[in-house]
């Protein structure tokens, strides 16, 4: 076997040195191209007066002045914001209270696990459609509890400009907490059950275990959760679309609806693209981090 | 999931039990309140919904939403019914997931086992570009499948889901792999097994769980997209979701709400069998997609 | 030149150097046993001679041809790992023949090689099984076959019995043992274990921190230490190292080490080793624990027994023997006395101390004096 060695090596040396390399480098060329290059592309028609078609002929920070200017975009930064700290803020406290309380050897946990998961499964278009008609004061909830007999009930958030908003909240928070509960059990999970037993003997009420001991430990958890509903919130587009198509008029508008309508339909591309960079620095600033703790922790 | 780990020590009285198991119930209903629903009312006359009727079970029992909703509904302008656009998402599906699990799984194997310099940092690109807002990427990628032809078909939406699914799966596999012993992989090394070798004799027999993980990953993200297909489809090409938003929206005539609640059903059906079916291994999926390791 | 040369080599991982120059050569069917604690370079040194880590210098050959460039299955060489490595999801016939059947050997052919193992290693009856229904012991076994069949020039071990429980490891250290006994084989053998390297090996690589600090055989290694991590190392209980002095009384060279009372102990080193040229030189004096015992317990063949009387600090009944605890220039000294000895703590008892064993070093370059 070995004295095959010698007349082996040469030309397949190259070959099999190379090898892990060539099979990665497809993979590595695609999100370079259409990751990496793609945002270059874009960062650069973001300094230009595209249009209806990509220009290459810059024009500045015009894009960016104008953008801040435009009063659609203002509603969508604002949107942005009462809608992503709600729903983060929503979520995991639901998601953490019912992971508390579904850890206390429950009887039909996998049942009950199984039915708070599930909207995770949906598309967002599946939950805007059914949350869009059981919200409308037409047919929906407010009809129902009318017909029942309370004539004055209203509850006509979908319509109304300043309350809308507050209907994606409500969606939205529906279609992750489950999740969120998930993370958050498989944290509590995690905790060695010695420290609790300890802290009891230590004569630790329930709610204090939970306060002083269980809830600190959670905090890659709260990381973790954090980190995803910021990044879903931010790209959030489909539900918005579903839901309330960014009305009523432009009252649920969100960063990614706003890019989407005016690159796409006004035909202001410029624009769009200034709109798309400044989604992207967002998300930048909360995965960036993130992603270079938990390498740098591996390695 | 850590679903066979034990619960909390913590003690509670019988009276916290009660108020636990209530809360616990109540938001069981609150988790299917919207399913119910949409069952109830696609198997209803669309009159009983107009006249207030949306949480009661059916007066009548029909299943003509559902006929309607799958073959004869308005889509945008053609009532062709959401079944030419289901079939769209499955042959838009298949391939895609197929494809970005095989390059996932060889990309996560050389990045733990053949490693060198600076595959981190490429882990680290390929891990970004998963979380990036793709309305980053929207403008350039209509261009370009306009370019070479691919806009508006379904293999243009394999090929843009493929791309932007390679990073997870890379994350799924590379996770997984590191688990895996490396002593294994120089045992094979020494018995003169060569790069493909041991990826097939040794890595891939073991790789089953994870491969759910990633398949059950992919499908499901693939087929609820709405971004991409309302971006890059024309009207033959379109996916289910987007056939479905078109159904909802559309402004024309009597809203059908029962039909819309059938539609929505079946645009969930697939992910939500699969969640049944393998809901453990969707969990596990979800919860690598953010906490790694 | 060798059957295996080690010339030269190192290892640096960026800017640290893992490895530093080391030179090991033994000859065809040598037991070589790499033993030092973890981080000391061993297994670095193992994966270089496999081929799984780069030489970053020098050079590394096997029957007089260099290995490098060649990849791990063209060396001829045969591994067994801590861990087994064995194939999960192949049964163990087939983990023991995966190897030939890579190096393209017919299967006629294969199950022949994989029978005679079997039965030399007596794990036919396994055969079909896979490796997670199989015990820790039968999963070494299956490891050591999986290396046997292929043959090679070289066999290489990683701490191979360290995931065992003592008394098998026990078992095991005597029939890799007789293995090597019965097939002469040449093998390189990482382990921790000092004592596995001094019943295994025919020749010892003693390392720590990246340099090999001693090669010899095990009693050379076990009586001669070179340097004071050697002495400390290997042996159990380990070697009593404390700080003496050289003085020549009567023209002869002798040690002064203080006892607990404040009292010097006086122990004259044999004649011929030349000490006297030492006069007044501050030593750490390194005596093993069977080198100091009761009277009727020292080594009646020794020249240089000595008896002080000492205070017994501490006694540690250990079955075979007592280990007897008292204090030589201030430090802890275990002496290791017949079990039936009636020795209390407290008391002050006669130590028989035999020079002949005695082994001085350097307390500063920790370096053996002679």
């Amino acid at each position: 076997m070995a004295q095959g060695a010698q007349s082996r090596r040469g030309g397949n040396d190259w070959l099999r040195e190379a090898l892990p390399k060539l099979v990665l480098s497809p993979s590595l060329a695609m999100v370079l191209i259409f990751v990496y290059g793609f945002i270059i592309f874009t960062f650069y028609l973001s300094f230009t007066d595209s249009r209806i078609l990509p220009s290459f002929d810059l024009v500045g920070w015009e894009n960016y002045s104008k953008l801040f200017r435009i009063r659609a975009w203002d509603t969508a930064i604002t949107n942005l914001l009462i809608f992503g700290s709600l729903y983060i803020v929503i979520c995991c406290a639901l998601g953490l209270a019912l992971a508390i309380l579904l850890d206390q050897k429950i009887r039909a946990e996998g049942f009950i696990r199984t039915v708070y998961l599930y909207p995770m499964a949906l598309s967002f278009i599946v939950t805007g459609t059914a949350w869009k008609w059981f919200l409308d004061p037409g047919i929906g909830l407010q009809a129902v509890i009318r017909s029942w007999g309370w004539e004055s009930f209203t509850f006509d958030w979908i319509k109304d400009g300043d309350m809308a908003i507050y209907t994606i909240v409500i969606a939205a928070v529906w279609q992750t907490s489950g999740f969120v509960m998930a993370m958050f059990l498989a944290g509590l999970r995690g905790i060695d059950n010695e420290v609790l037993k300890a802290a009891q003997i230590d004569g630790a009420s329930n709610i204090a275990l939970y306060r002083r001991i269980v809830i600190p430990q959670l905090r890659p958890a709260f990381m973790s959760a954090f980190v995803v509903l910021a990044h879903m919130a931010i790209k959030s587009y489909d539900l918005v679309i579903a839901l309330t198509g960014g009305g009523p008029g432009t009252s649920t508008e969100v960063p990614a609806t706003f890019m989407y309508s005016y690159t796409f339909t006004r035909n202001q591309m410029g624009i769009g693209a200034a709109s798309a960079t400044i989604m992207l620095m967002a998300i930048a600033a909360i995965m960036v981090p993130y992603i270079y703790s938990e390498l740098r922790e591996k390695s | 999931m850590s679903s066979n780990a034990t619960a909390t020590v913590v003690r509670t009285g019988a009276g916290s039990r009660f108020v636990i198991y209530t809360l616990l119930a109540l938001f069981c209903l609150y988790y299917l309140l919207p399913l119910y629903v949409m069952v109830v009312n696609s198997l209803k006359p669309l009159s009983e919904i107009q006249a207030g009727g949306m949480m009661s079970l059916p007066d009548v029992w029909t299943i003509a939403p559902w006929a309607s909703a799958w073959s004869t509904a308005q889509i945008g302008v053609e009532a062709t019914g959401l079944r030419p656009f289901f079939w769209n998402s499955i042959v838009m599906v298949v391939p895609a997931v197929a494809i970005s699990t095989v390059l996932g799984a060889l990309n996560g194997y050389v990045l733990t086992k053949w490693r060198f310099r600076g595959d981190t940092i490429i882990f680290g690109l390929l891990l970004f570009g998963c979380f990036i807002p793709f309305q980053m990427v929207l403008i350039p990628m209509a261009r370009m499948l306009g370019i070479v032809g691919l806009a508006g078909t379904v293999p243009g939406l394999v090929f843009v889901h493929l791309v932007y699914g390679i990073g997870f799966s890379t994350l799924y596999f590379r996770n997984y792999y590191q688990q895996f012993p490396t002593e294994l992989v120089r045992a094979a090394m020494i018995d003169g097994a060569g790069f493909f070798t041991i990826f097939r004799r040794i890595m891939l027999p073991s790789s089953g769980p994870i491969a759910v993980v990633c398949v059950i990953w992919q499908f499901t993200n693939i087929w609820n997209d709405f971004l991409f297909g309302a971006s890059f489809s024309d009207f033959d090409s379109q996916p289910m979701t987007v056939a479905l938003n078109n159904l909802v929206q559309s402004s024309t005539g009597v809203k059908e709400y029962n039909v819309h609640f059938a539609g929505a059903i079946m645009a969930a059906l697939p992910t939500l069998l699969v969640y049944i079916v393998a809901g453990r291994y969707f969990v596990r999926g979800l919860m690598a997609g953010s906490v790694k390791g | 030149m060798g059957f295996l040369d080690i010339k030269n080599a190192t290892k640096s991982y960026g800017a640290v150097k893992v490895l530093h120059e080391t030179d090991i050569s033994i000859e065809e069917g040598e037991f070589l046993v790499l033993v030092g604690p973890s981080g000391c370079g061993k297994s670095t040194l193992l994966n270089m001679i496999a081929g799984l880590e780069e030489i970053t210098t020098g050079d590394i050959a096997i029957k007089g041809q260099s290995m490098a460039g060649v990849r791990p299955a063209d060396r001829n060489i045969a591994m067994v790992f801590q861990s087994y490595a064995l194939y999960p999801n192949m049964n163990v016939g087939q983990n023991i023949v995966f190897g030939l059947e890579m190096h393209g050997v017919p299967k006629p052919e294969r199950d022949t090689a994989m029978n005679k193992v079997a039965d030399l290693l007596q794990i036919k009856h396994l055969l079909d099984r896979k490796p997670g229904q199989l015990s820790g012991g039968q999963r070494q076994r299956v490891a050591m076959g999986r290396a046997l069949v292929r043959d090679p020039d070289v066999f290489l071990f990683d701490e191979p019995l360290s995931n065992l429980d003592a008394k098998l490891r026990v078992d095991m250290r005597t029939e890799i043992k007789k293995l090597h006994q019965k097939l002469k084989t040449t093998i390189v053998y990482v382990t921790h274990d000092q004592i596995e390297a001094l019943t295994l090996s025919t020749r010892i690589a003693v390392m720590f921190g990246g340099h090999v600090q001693q090669l010899g055989t095990p009693k050379e290694v076990y009586d001669n230490p070179a340097n004071m991590f050697v002495a400390g190392f290997m042996g159990s209980p380990s070697m009593n190292l404390f700080p003496a002095r050289i003085a020549v009384e009567n023209g002869k060279a002798v040690a002064k080490a203080k006892l607990a009372d404040g009292q010097d102990a006086t122990l004259p080193f044999p004649d011929a080793r030349g000490f006297e040229r030492h006069d007044g030189r501050e030593i750490v004096l390194g005596l093993r624990p069977e080198a100091i015992t009761d009277r009727d317990g020292a080594d009646r063949n020794s020249q240089s027994v000595h008896v002080i009387e000492a205070h017994v600090d501490i006694t540690e009944p250990a079955g075979s023997d007592t280990f007897v605890g008292t204090q030589m220039g201030g430090k802890e000294v275990t002496g290791r006395f017949r079990a039936d000895v009636d020795v209390h703590p407290g008391q002050t008892f006669p130590f028989a101390i035999n020079m002949e064993k005695a082994v001085a070093f350097d307390p500063e370059t920790e370096k053996r004096v002679s």
